[in-house]
């Protein structure tokens, strides 16, 4: 089998993904010998040329460099995956797209002049086409080889799209929010992260951005009726997965 | 079939005795509920009491003196005989294509305090698994072995409506022992000769007509204690005449999808198999490949669960809630002559939204 060539790239975002990809420990050896390593900024200093079959993008667009950057990764790319809620929903630094980015950089920076950034942080695929989005913050390395592994295959990936409240039956973790009115964001957050949170006893923070067809709304009613107002209920939602989850919710971005 | 009684304080001696060749299953508390876990007769909650509502779930102390003095939690016999991730084959193809199911298999289970409701679920698990078009071999064999303790209820919680059902407060048949909880001591109740094995050499009370009375009182008291009903009578026309019905469509702004009633219904069974094959099963050479084929729990509130090739079937959320309700309180019925729904409230009690299946079947009942 001819080993494809993979990039691992990175635009607005902590690193945390590319370090979910090294941190495949087990799977690592694998990796290298089945795939052919062209570019990867946290695993080494390689120049960015020729052609991949396989990008893995992380983090967000929120530079006009980053605009023209995400293109020339897409022309040089077969498929485009992204990895994590940065590039699939712009991230934590997405929450600016609902404020001035004018006062954030002045109550940031001594010289605001000096920083060239757009006013909003958006995902990946509002620039260019993607071909498939693996989400969490980070993402899940059994999640990755998966998906790694089916692209070799040829096969759909088989990651679900539905609710966390799945994973977390599974395991038989109470339900937080029914046994204890904690504001979970389990029902409308997708599965993946194998119930890190729930199983500590901490109410779900939506890492793994909405699921496929997320019922926000409901869910913020049943928040309000445990006691919850509705501005707390819009703060628990503004986390990662901010934009994804205000656009679930409406569709307009906003609730 | 034997009949005898147990001093309350001799309940561990059935425990002893079953843990001998059983892993026991009985209650526990976890997390601030009861979960269903192997334990000792010193684990079980005595004196806790369960307060149930759409949407909630509170276990406090109570007063109550019986020693099963609680309900029904989230738990129920599905998650041990058809556990929620299982390993069904390891398969590797090379040359050929070789496959390896797991080997022997745990201690057969003991159920200590299976309810007459999860027990009516036992039953359509035992028709579809066993008596299906296909026999279930992982099912049969857990089945098989394993030995059924049930236990008459005393105290429903709120969202109980199994008289509805015709599943309960008190159970007739399907168990190898019964157990009802009477003032001083356990009635036990033989229902099969296995049942009766494990009754021989445990110290026994005569059992006369008064404490086969106060076993008809205490069921009687519990099933005035029951607040829910549903018009079963008119299932499943009431559904059929109502395909259409608006209600459906209210149900769905409500529904979050989120499955756990699914989950938790004692009697859903719906599963799906995948291959687990991460880039350790990958040679490179691409015609070996090795991995596990898993089985475990699906939802028909997963939009992927109705994905065919060339479309989804149940592209909504109106219908996919109108296919779980019409299976639980009709097509079951139809497909393997038992209800699909035994009256245990869990998809209420752990439904987030509170969205309570007895109101929504009344609903249809009205004008559209």
């Amino acid at each position: 089998m001819k080993r494809p060539w993979i990039g691992v790239f990175k635009f607005t975002s902590c690193d945390g993904c590319q370090l979910s990809v090294l941190n495949m420990e087990d799977e690592l050896p694998d990796f290298v010998s089945l795939f052919q390593v062209a570019y990867f900024r946290e695993a080494g200093d390689m120049p960015l040329r020729g052609r991949f079959d396989i990008a893995l993008v992380e983090g967000s667009v929120s530079t006009g460099w980053q605009k023209a950057q995400i293109i020339e990764v897409r022309e040089r790319t077969r498929h485009l995956v992204t990895i994590g809620a940065c590039a699939a929903a712009g991230g934590l630094q997405a929450l600016r797209n609902w404020a001035d980015i004018e006062d954030y950089k002045r109550l940031v920076y001594p010289s605001p002049d000096m920083i060239e950034t757009l006013p909003c942080s958006t995902p990946v695929s509002d620039h260019v086409y993607v071909d498939y989005e693996l989400w969490g913050c980070p993402v899940n390395c059994d999640e990755l080889s998966e998906m790694l592994g089916s692209f070799l295959l040829d096969r759909k990936p088989g990651i679900p799209a539905y609710s966390l409240c799945m994973e977390c039956k599974r395991k038989g973790v109470p339900c937080l929010l029914v046994a204890k009115s904690e504001p979970c964001l389990g029902p409308v957050t997708r599965a993946g992260c194998g119930v890190l949170c729930p199983s500590m006893e901490r109410p779900c923070y939506g890492c793994f951005g909405p699921k496929e067809g997320a019922n926000i709304g409901s869910l913020l009613e049943a928040f309000r009726n445990a006691g919850f107002s509705s501005h707390e209920c819009v703060l628990l939602l503004d986390k990662m997965n901010t934009y994804a989850f205000r656009e679930a919710g409406t569709g307009e971005g906003r609730f | 079939m034997l009949k005898q009684k147990l001093k309350k304080e001799h309940l561990g001696l059935l425990f002893d005795k079953l843990k001998v060749t059983h892993g026991v299953l009985g209650p526990k508390v976890e997390n601030g509920v009861v979960t269903l876990a192997e334990i000792d007769a010193h684990d079980i909650p005595s004196g806790y009491e369960d307060h149930q509502q759409p949407g909630g779930y509170r276990l406090i102390k109570g007063e109550r003196p019986e020693i099963f003095s609680f309900s029904i939690g989230p738990d129920s016999f599905k998650r041990f005989l058809q556990p929620p991730l299982r390993e069904v084959f390891a398969f590797r193809r090379a040359a050929g294509i070789s496959i390896t199911r797991p080997g022997a298999e745990q201690r057969p289970l003991a159920f200590i305090d299976m309810r007459p409701c999860d027990l009516s679920a036992l039953k359509l698990y035992d028709r579809i698994f066993l008596r299906g078009p296909v026999r279930d071999p992982y099912y049969d064999s857990l089945r098989r072995d394993s030995l059924v303790f049930v236990l008459n209820c005393l105290y429903p919680n709120d969202n109980c409506f199994c008289p509805s059902m015709g599943t309960g407060p008190e159970a007739t048949d399907g168990f190898d022992v019964a157990l009802t909880e009477l003032s001083d001591s356990f009635l036990l109740e033989a229902g099969t000769a296995k049942g009766e094995t494990v009754l021989a050499g445990l110290p026994a009370g005569e059992v006369d007509d008064s404490d086969m009375r106060e076993k008809g009182a205490r069921i009687e008291l519990c099933r005035k204690r029951i607040k829910k009903f549903i018009r079963a009578g008119e299932l499943p026309g009431l559904i059929y005449r109502n395909v259409e019905h608006p209600r459906w469509a209210e149900i769905a702004e409500r529904d979050l999808e989120c499955g756990n009633c699914t989950q938790l219904c004692p009697t859903c069974f719906c599963n799906s198999t995948y291959d687990a094959l991460g880039l350790s099963g990958i040679s490179k050479k691409s015609y070996q490949v090795s991995g596990r084929r898993m089985r475990k729990w699906d939802s028909c509130f997963s939009k992927n669960f109705a994905r065919v090739h060339g479309g989804n079937f149940r592209p909504s959320r109106r219908a996919r809630y109108r296919q779980w309700m019409s299976h639980k309180l009709a097509y079951t019925m139809e497909q393997f002559g038992l209800p699909g729904c035994v009256g245990c409230g869990r998809c209420i009690t752990w439904c987030p939204a509170g969205i309570d299946i007895t109101k929504e079947l009344e609903a249809l009942k009205s004008a559209r």
